[in-house]
């Protein structure tokens, strides 16, 4: 039988007058990868922090492993691993040093202690390195020893905070399959945030958030679905969006100088378009749909558009966190 | 609570650990403070005679005010890495385990307290060549003394860095707090002949009993070899002369007492801490 793992009821966080999380409904069963999806600023990071005991929420109910954040911050604590958006390792200590001092902090067995190190660190393909200071690592290093970290109690909940930004592709999958693998050989719940749509595509659930309030949850493919067929892309003189909307009774959206809709079956549609509209059109693309057409559909602009660096967004709480 | 043993030591260990790790920080916390004697002290007590003429001169007078001022820059400094640890995010893997921050608190003021204890015993190592003798008494005395005071001024700097989240705040406390507290401690100048607003100030500054005390200590296995106490204690003399301004029991007592109410605002002030 599954059961939920996260429970979350009408989630608020305020600070000052910014809403950051704005009435949050979700839940996350056992064994799930589940992606929160959005932009930058779009809540993601605050709603894990109260999940984590980090920040307590303006008002609402989350449970983590059965525990209720607010009540019972010691058990949730020690049923969850996680894995920040900013680095949190000590970089003046050793790789297996940091790991000590992560099982002493969680009240690992000793004797289990040179087992699980081992362990985590060969997950991570960092066994070799195991002495070396921290400040020595590369950035995809550090982020591959803060997973192992995190894993080393061996939580039910591992929550990634944009687990793979800044990192190089061959890392990237790599994350994943060591992410996958525990789910498989562990059954780890595992909560993520992200802004990058491929990541989102590993995901068995997704819930996309924007301006603090989930707008849809469902799988990648269910998601997709949603949007009704492919996504036709085109571009052409300036009136073109008016005539397409009244000739095929379809939404519009514009994306910079492109048009973006949806019809049924793409390819089939392209003659028609070309027959109806000779001489408007400058170009076509028919798309499979992806998630970030989903995103488009939900929230009205794309997900780049909002992107900004993660130092930027750090700027932006450290302001938040000033005016408190 | 065995969790809390296991978290203070944890945390005392790291505090250790990085602390050896830092060549630059340990050597110039060797380095600064002879610096103070031999350049400071040295050239003060070519000009100046002390309260009257009991025949100490002005570096010995000064030398446990350079003990009490290493304490106090190494405690400030310990704690504030806390605002270090905040900055490069390693203080969100301590605040996020399943252990109690009162403790957290306690293992940094502990390691605080060691790191002052390990460079007062450097310090006290030259005291012969300057003319006073020790005793193992005097070490085992000036150990406690740092251990109170290292604590106390340890747990003063979390529980205001507990707080804040930038450099420009650490340098704020250098400037308006780390160096009044010294030079209002009577490390450099007596008390007893200080002008009635000085005397205020250096009556509620725990630094001044721990300055106090260390020359109750330091000096007490040391005789005069001139002035009119010759062959006499320089405790005796100092006393008598205002610039031992309180018994040693007297001196414990307060930092004692200042220890445990400062271990228990940053313990408290750490705990309640949001992110």
């Amino acid at each position: 039988m599954l059961t939920d793992v996260i429970h979350v009821e009408n989630l608020v966080k305020k600070f000052g007058n910014i809403t950051a999380v704005d009435g949050i409904q979700l839940d996350v069963q056992s064994g799930q990868i589940f992606g929160f999806l959005g932009p930058n600023g779009a809540g993601k990071s605050t709603t894990i922090k109260i999940l984590a005991t980090l920040v307590k929420p303006t008002s609402g109910r989350a449970a983590v492993a059965g525990f209720d954040v607010v009540a019972k911050p010691n058990e949730v604590r020690q049923s969850i691993g996680l894995v920040f958006q900013d680095q949190s390792l000590d970089d003046r200590l050793t790789a297996q040093e940091n790991l000590w001092f992560h099982a002493m902090l969680y009240d690992l067995p000793s004797t289990l202690f040179a087992e699980r190190i081992e362990n985590v660190l060969r997950l991570v393909d960092l066994i070799d390195r195991r002495h070396s200071l921290v400040r020595t690592f590369s950035g995809g290093m550090k982020r591959r020893l803060e997973i192992a970290r995190g894993l080393l109690h061996h939580p039910k909940v591992l929550f990634l905070d944009e687990p793979t930004l800044g990192l190089d592709p061959q890392t990237r999958n790599a994350i994943w399959k060591h992410v996958k693998a525990l789910r498989e050989e562990k059954g780890t719940t595992v909560f993520m945030t992200t802004h990058y749509m491929e990541e989102a595509e590993h995901c068995d659930k997704i819930a996309v958030i924007d301006h603090g309030k989930i707008q849809a949850i469902d799988s990648p493919a269910m998601l997709k679905r949603m949007i009704g067929g492919d996504t036709i892309i085109v571009s052409g003189d300036d009136g073109l969006a008016e005539s397409l909307k009244r000739a095929y009774n379809v939404e519009v959206q514009k994306v910079g100088s492109e048009i973006h809709f949806q019809m049924a079956s793409g390819a089939e549609f392209v003659p028609k378009l070309i027959a109806g509209f000779a001489g408007r059109v400058k170009s076509i693309q028919v798309k499979q749909p992806s998630l970030e057409d989903v995103f488009l559909k939900l929230t009205g602009h794309s997900i780049r558009a909002q992107e900004g660096t993660s130092q930027d967004q750090m700027r932006q709480m450290a302001q938040l966190w000033r005016r408190r | 609570m065995r969790i809390a043993v296991k978290t203070i030591y944890t945390i005392w260990l790291r505090e250790a650990k990085t602390f050896s790790r830092e060549k630059f920080r340990v050597v110039s916390m060797i380095a600064q403070p002879l610096l103070y004697l031999a350049v400071v002290a040295k050239g003060i007590s070519s000009a100046v005679t002390l309260n009257g003429n009991a025949g100490i001169n002005y570096l010995t007078f000064m030398y446990p005010g350079i003990i009490g001022m290493s304490i106090l820059f190494t405690s400030i400094f310990s704690a504030v890495s806390i605002i270090w640890d905040r900055e490069f995010g390693f203080l969100k893997e301590v605040l996020v385990a399943p252990v109690p921050r009162w403790a957290v608190a306690l293992g940094k003021t502990f390691g605080g307290a060691t790191i002052s204890m390990i460079q007062a015993t450097i310090l006290i190592l030259i005291a012969p060549i300057i003319g006073i003798s020790l005793s193992p008494l005097i070490v085992v005395e000036m150990w406690i003394m740092a251990l109170l005071i290292g604590v106390a001024l340890t747990a003063l700097g979390i529980a205001i860095a507990a707080r804040m989240s930038s450099m420009q705040a650490f340098q704020m406390v250098m400037n308006f707090l780390v160096m009044p507290l010294y030079f209002l401690s009577g490390a450099m100048f007596p008390i007893t002949s200080a002008p009635p607003l000085l005397k205020a100030l250096m009556t509620v500054n725990p630094l001044t009993y721990c300055v106090d005390g260390l020359r109750n200590i330091i000096f007490s296995n040391t005789l005069m070899t001139a002035g009119p106490f010759v062959g006499r204690s320089v405790v005796e003399a100092a006393m008598s002369f205002g610039l031992i301004r309180w018994s040693l029991v007297f001196d414990m007592s307060i930092v004692t007492f200042v220890a445990v109410v400062l271990t228990a605002a940053g313990a408290y002030r750490f705990n309640n801490q949001q992110e």
